[in-house]
């Protein structure tokens, strides 16, 4: 049954105040106030819903209206920790009610158990902090599960002889197959891979109130103007504020939490949307604010008794950014694919997500998937073949001829966690608020572009067996730009190499609870969101276990 | 400008019976929030004078982005009020690039008379000479971006910015003011309706579902 929607006073101290609305703060405060607790979530941007939602990508991107604004919040980049960092656009990530979980792309594999103990059996990588993580595929595994339920992921279990184990089918089938997944599926079992239908955090069919897809086809970068695709915004964000125990807070820009004299949080400090300060007063906080934001707001919170930041004793608070590495590759077909219809990706592989170092010569793998994910002007700007006219008579017939017969391969492949790749407060460059901007100090790995340029080379391979007239892939460049913000406040058991423990409680404050990229030990074969919701749901588990045995200050008491 | 919105159109086609019945039965709720947003859509009329472009200017921008997506059998810059779209942007999302308009319009003036003495408007010259003009302007600029971010444009140099601007013109979403009548997406084989039903291209028409890779397969 629908409660009427709770608001508290910042002077009342609810149970939890979570920081983020994404992917795991959405699930965080799902599960939280389901299980009896008081709930604030501060989010950082505007409370929009599908009414609001448009396909005018001019809107959307120009006027950044689903995404951090580069102009109100500068950010800088340098290679490395010599350089006086420059102002540039640097990362991207959702600035609204469901963050970006609402534009994203939506594809949804889960980990394998290789990612959770990869350093084990790769051995040291030098130059880097690869390591083990504090938990298993096993303990992820009815997470992971729960996501596909609850959140509303569509696939078909078994379809990948790589999978790893699962305890329940998906509880959808896949969504309709496009052109490029037949293209891609057909060429890549006749060189011996194993394709299979992407799992998609979007609805196949009606569930829960949403209504399924309907190949609008402005998907990545746009929020769903029916509520199919599985947002936190969609799914958990909406099932938190039926609890009646769960307010969800937009244009709150948190930028302090606070401590008391006892080493202990004691709530967070937002700017309304009229720029007045306020403390929220909660008996624990967790941060759930991007691999970006959570650093940067535990380097904001700085004290007497925490002069390197909160939560920051490791000294790792930022480090190990992870964001990836990528590879885009293009094909052109005789007949048209019409692509632009539908969600983005409808058929993937995983065979390469383990490859063999020894033989290689480079440690990593990845997986692949054929994709249409270009808005009519995004694919004029980037995606026509080298050395086409940039305008003019022949220029619109390669628009004409393209843009129904273009598809793309995505090669997803793995980061390794560099100490000195980070996020940081940049000494001179404030925000709109007039507070230190987020410094990028990041430089990939040479293995990792090794890596992904073999799997360029791979994905050219699938395009000529698939029969594609035209092909190229864009040169593999150094990254200067991070989507996935990942690893940058590590899960372990060590206090001294790692920011929380397993049960995302930050080392050194035992009421600070961080879970959302930044968790992350190692950073997968991309697709990172399903995995950020399984540990949201089981840190949910952790910290309502915790909080009802009396062990966060006496939260037993508010749950029922 | 009296249109029948095609979103619109196709939508109430569905409706009719070009898709099974089960099929709407599932998607009706999301079919009815996207015939929403088609309305909303149709409902964006395009400015009726120019707000921040002068007449001359104007002349020169149709003409520019003429040049970058010409008129042939099919719609081009023109056709689908990229000018209109460019002034609309000159007073929102793009209003700090109004000083690049203006210094570019007067470069690309000056060098057309300088290349072809006698000329002193670049609308004035023949679409040759045009394109040479242009060429020129764009060589001498460093900048280029093909980026997949918009955001990147901010610090585009006028031939740069003027081509985003034609292309965001002719191919964005109506609902922003431009791609007048669809005429872009018509270009670009783009069906304008906000709800599609597989199949959707010629390579899954046929597609059988998915099946295991046969042994046979796995063989090779």
């Amino acid at each position: 049954m629908t409660q009427a929607k709770v608001t508290y006073q910042p002077s009342d101290e609810v149970d939890f105040v979570i920081i983020g609305s994404g992917a795991a703060g959405g699930v965080l405060a799902k599960e939280l106030s389901t299980n009896g607790f008081r709930v604030v979530v501060l989010e950082q941007g505007p409370y929009l819903t599908e009414a609001d939602f448009t396909h005018d990508e001019i809107e959307i991107f120009t006027k950044h209206r689903l995404t951090n604004d580069p102009k109100r919040q500068p950010t800088t980049f340098r290679q490395t920790e010599q350089e006086k960092a420059v102002q540039q656009p640097s990362l991207l990530y959702g600035r609204c009610v469901g963050g970006s979980s609402v534009h994203f792309t939506a594809n949804f594999w889960r980990f394998h158990e290789i990612d959770f103990i990869e350093r084990s059996k790769v051995g040291e990588i030098p130059g880097t902090g690869f390591a083990d993580w504090p938990i298993t595929y096993a303990d992820l595994e009815p997470y992971y599960t729960k996501v596909e339920w609850e959140v509303g992921v569509s696939g078909l279990a078994g379809a990948s002889p790589f999978d790893p184990p699962r305890s329940k089918p998906y509880p959808m089938p896949p969504l309709p197959v496009k052109s490029s997944g037949v293209l891609f599926e057909r060429a890549a079992r006749k060189l011996g891979y194993h394709p299979f239908p992407a799992p998609m955090a979007i609805l196949s069919q009606p569930r829960a109130g949403r209504s399924a897809c309907v190949n609008c086809g402005f998907c990545l970068g746009f929020g769903c103007e029916v509520g199919a695709k599985s947002s936190s915004l969609a799914s958990v964000i909406r099932m938190a504020e039926r609890t009646g125990r769960c307010e969800i807070r937009p244009n709150c820009y948190v930028h302090r939490i606070e401590t008391g004299k006892n080493g202990r949080a004691t709530g967070a400090v937002y700017f309304d949307a009229q720029r007045n300060a306020h403390l929220q007063k909660a008996k624990a906080v967790i941060v759930c604010a991007n691999g970006a934001e959570t650093p940067r707001l535990l380097l904001l919170s700085a004290s007497n008794a925490f002069p390197n930041g909160l939560a920051n004793s490791s000294g790792l608070v930022g480090k190990y950014l992870m964001p990836n590495t990528g590879a885009i590759a293009y094909g052109v077909f005789d007949e048209p694919l019409n692509d632009y219809k539908g969600y983005a990706v409808s058929r993937i592989f995983h065979d390469f997500y383990e490859l063999d170092a020894k033989k290689l010569g480079f440690y990593g793998g990845g997986g692949l998937d054929a994709r249409f994910d270009l808005t009519p002007v995004g694919f004029a700007m980037s995606a026509l073949p080298p050395g086409t006219p940039r305008w003019g008579k022949e220029f619109k017939k390669a628009l004409q001829q393209n843009f129904t017969r273009t598809m793309e391969i995505f090669c997803h492949a793995t980061s390794l966690p560099v100490a000195t790749n980070s996020f940081s407060l940049d000494p001179d460059v404030k925000d709109a608020w007039g507070l230190p901007a987020l410094r990028m100090t990041f430089k990939d790995h040479p293995n990792d572009l090794k890596m992904v340029s073999w799997m360029a080379d791979r994905a050219m391979e699938i395009l000529d067996a698939a029969g594609a007239k035209t092909k190229w892939h864009p040169p593999i460049t150094e990254q200067r730009f991070a989507v996935h913000l990942l690893g940058t406040c590590r899960m372990g058991n060590d206090a001294k190499s790692s920011v929380i423990n397993p049960d995302h409680r930050t080392h050194d404050v035992p009421n600070l609870f961080l879970c959302d990229g930044s968790s992350l030990v190692t950073s997968g074969r991309g697709q990172p969101t399903m995995t950020i919701e399984a540990l949201a749901y089981r840190a949910a588990d952790r910290i309502t276990a915790l909080a009802k045995r009396g062990e966060i200050a006496g939260q037993a008491n508010h749950a029922t | 400008m009296a249109t029948v919105n095609p979103a619109r159109r196709d939508f109430l086609l569905h409706i009719g019976g070009a898709a099974g019945a089960a099929w709407i039965t599932a998607q009706w709720p999301g079919m009815l929030a996207a015939a929403q947003h088609a309305h909303a859509a149709a409902s964006a009329n395009p400015p009726a004078a120019f707000e921040v472009l002068s007449p001359e200017q104007a002349i020169e921008i149709e003409a520019i982005s003429s040049l970058i997506i010409p008129t042939d059998e099919l719609p081009g810059a023109r056709e689908a009020g990229v000018v209109y779209f460019i002034d609309r942007a000159l007073k929102t999302f793009a209003a700090e690039a109004k000083p690049v308009y203006e210094h570019g319009l007067a470069d690309l003036n000056r060098m057309a008379g300088e290349m072809f003495p006698g000329i002193v408007r670049f609308s004035a010259a023949t679409p040759e000479q045009q394109e040479k003009v242009f060429t020129k302007l764009e060589e001498s600029q460093s900048r280029h971006s093909s980026g997949r971010r918009m955001a990147s444009m901010l610090n585009a140099d006028f031939p740069e910015m003027i081509r985003f601007h034609a292309l965001a013109g002719f191919l964005a979403d109506p609902e922003g003011g431009g791609n007048r009548d669809y005429a872009g997406w018509k270009v670009i084989g783009r069906d304008p309706a906000h709800s599609f039903s597989p199949p959707f291209g010629f390579y899954d028409k046929d597609y059988p579902g998915w099946q295991p890779a046969s042994a046979e397969t796995e063989s090779k």
